[in-house]
């Protein structure tokens, strides 16, 4: 049997802002080819874990491993400079709510302008992966045009491939389907589906509890910072062993049956 | 009057050469204020105190001078500092210090309300530092703040007719010495601010064009 590989080792992470307690003591891990979906009600602090993971907010405590190499803490035990927690972010590609494409290149040029400027690879090579990655999720026809002319699913089909142009170990989406009129859902859900399936290494914040029911190989139940609850999909949704997962759930149903999701 | 026209064309060569010079010297102090304006945003922006506070203090004190104050003070003052700048040096000096404050204060304007994720993006995508304001942060500053990098382009340029003042044969200065040799005021005056009103236009064609690029991009 082929070794499961861990990619992401989060261990007791920790993050207050203010006084408020945002994450306390959260530990997970994720193995490769792993899709974990972290769901919770809002305020719950997923949004901040996921941000916690690739250092754009600084834990207060605890450890992060991506492939076994500490994120954000040296070896002489302080913290990385920008560029050594540039290097390792490379490794970890982001989807955004907002989608958060840069406005000044075309589509193409999204897809290209990390690989080349921050990677250093080869141009000719990143473009033919990049229009690739473009013929994937389906916008082939679109690369020459700036962000502002596509709908919000489009522009979310673009994130993904830009973060997938990264050739990223792990790949972190925050809500990525929240921004989106519900009927341009779907269309990125399918992409994010076709991935799961290839066995890209994924964790994604969602309010999407067919897609997780699905798609998730693991769900990451997070209530007021804390990890509160974890395991196959399967069992948390037809039966959650703690009583605030319960209500969180009920909650949805009722919301799916007065039509509000 | 007629008269005094045939005069101020008899003086063209000189007219044109002050022109050369104005647009020059502003060509250049606008370029060199624009770059210095690169460093002050950043300096501005900056999450260490010490540094945006010092940028601070700058660009206000600057805002706060009158040009033509400025203008005598690095020509005239800071010779008893032992800077001694020629007339081309210290009012280029001058156009460009003074001016840099103004453009780091319109680039801050535009940094402010850019939307924060697509910064967000650049880092979690592995860029920093210089890399992360020339590649991602600084693009869409020029573009939204075109319009109004090109306004203080213009105000450049009637910023260098204060430097007849230190003898910098620009254009003013060269109206000047037409309507003083000739007495000649009004036509000579007259076609100066033609002139200068062209630069203008020039600078405006040049504010539509990256108009029309920004456009394609909102």
């Amino acid at each position: 049997m082929a070794e499961i590989k861990k990619v992401l080792d989060v261990a007791g992470v920790s993050k207050r802002f203010g006084g408020v307690e945002v994450l306390s003591d959260v530990s997970f891990q994720v193995d490769k080819g792993e899709t974990i979906c972290v769901l919770g009600p809002s305020g719950s602090g997923k949004s901040t874990l996921l941000r916690c993971i690739n250092w754009l907010e600084r834990p207060d405590a605890g450890q992060i491993y991506l492939n076994g190499e500490r994120i954000g803490i040296n070896g002489a035990g302080i913290i990385m400079s920008d560029r050594d927690l540039s290097q390792i972010r490379t490794r970890i590609g982001m989807v955004f709510q907002h989608f958060a494409l840069w406005p000044h290149l075309t589509v193409l040029q999204n897809l290209m302008e990390a690989p080349v400027q921050v990677q250093k690879r080869p141009k000719a090579e990143v473009r033919d992966e990049a229009l690739a990655l473009l013929a994937k999720v389906g916008l082939s026809e679109k690369r020459d045009a700036f962000p502002a002319k596509l709908s919000g699913g489009q522009k979310q089909r673009v994130g993904i491939a830009r973060a997938l142009a990264m050739r990223p170990d792990l790949l972190l989406f925050d809500e990525p389907t929240s921004a989106l009129d519900p009927e341009l859902v779907g269309e990125v859900l399918v992409v994010m589906r076709d991935l799961a399936r290839e066995g890209m290494t994924m964790v994604i914040v969602t309010h999407e509890m067919g897609f997780a029911r699905e798609a998730a190989t693991r769900v990451l139940f997070l209530d007021r910072g804390r990890a509160v609850e974890t395991g196959s999909p399967d069992r948390f949704f037809s039966n959650p062993e703690t009583e605030r997962a319960r209500q969180f759930l009920q909650r949805y149903a009722g919301d799916i049956a007065n039509g509000r999701r | 009057m007629i008269h005094d026209f045939g005069i101020v064309w008899n003086e063209r060569a000189l007219l044109l050469s002050g022109l050369a010079n104005t647009a020059i010297l502003s060509t250049l102090a606008a370029i060199a204020a624009l770059l210095l304006g690169f460093v002050l945003t950043p300096a501005l922006m900056s999450k260490q105190r010490a540094v945006s506070r010092a940028a601070r203090v700058f660009v206000d004190g600057m805002r706060c001078v009158p040009f033509l104050l400025f203008a005598y003070i690095v020509y005239y003052g800071f010779p008893s500092f032992g800077v001694r700048l020629d007339n081309w040096t210290s009012g280029l000096a001058a156009l460009t210090i003074y001016n840099a404050a103004y453009m780091a204060e319109i680039l801050r304007g535009a940094w402010v309300v850019q939307p924060r994720e697509p910064i967000e993006a650049g880092i979690a995508f592995g860029f920093s530092e210089i890399k992360l304001f020339r590649r991602i942060i600084l693009p869409p500053l020029l573009l939204s703040a075109g319009p109004v990098i090109g306004n203080q382009m213009i105000q450049i340029i009637k910023d260098s007719a204060f430097l007849t003042i230190i003898a910098l044969p620009e254009l003013t200065h060269a109206a000047s010495s037409i309507q003083s040799r000739h007495y000649v005021p009004f036509a000579a005056f007259i076609t100066a601010v033609f002139l200068y009103w062209g630069l203008c236009l020039v600078i405006e064609a040049g504010v539509s064009s990256i108009g029309r690029v920004a456009e394609a991009r909102r």
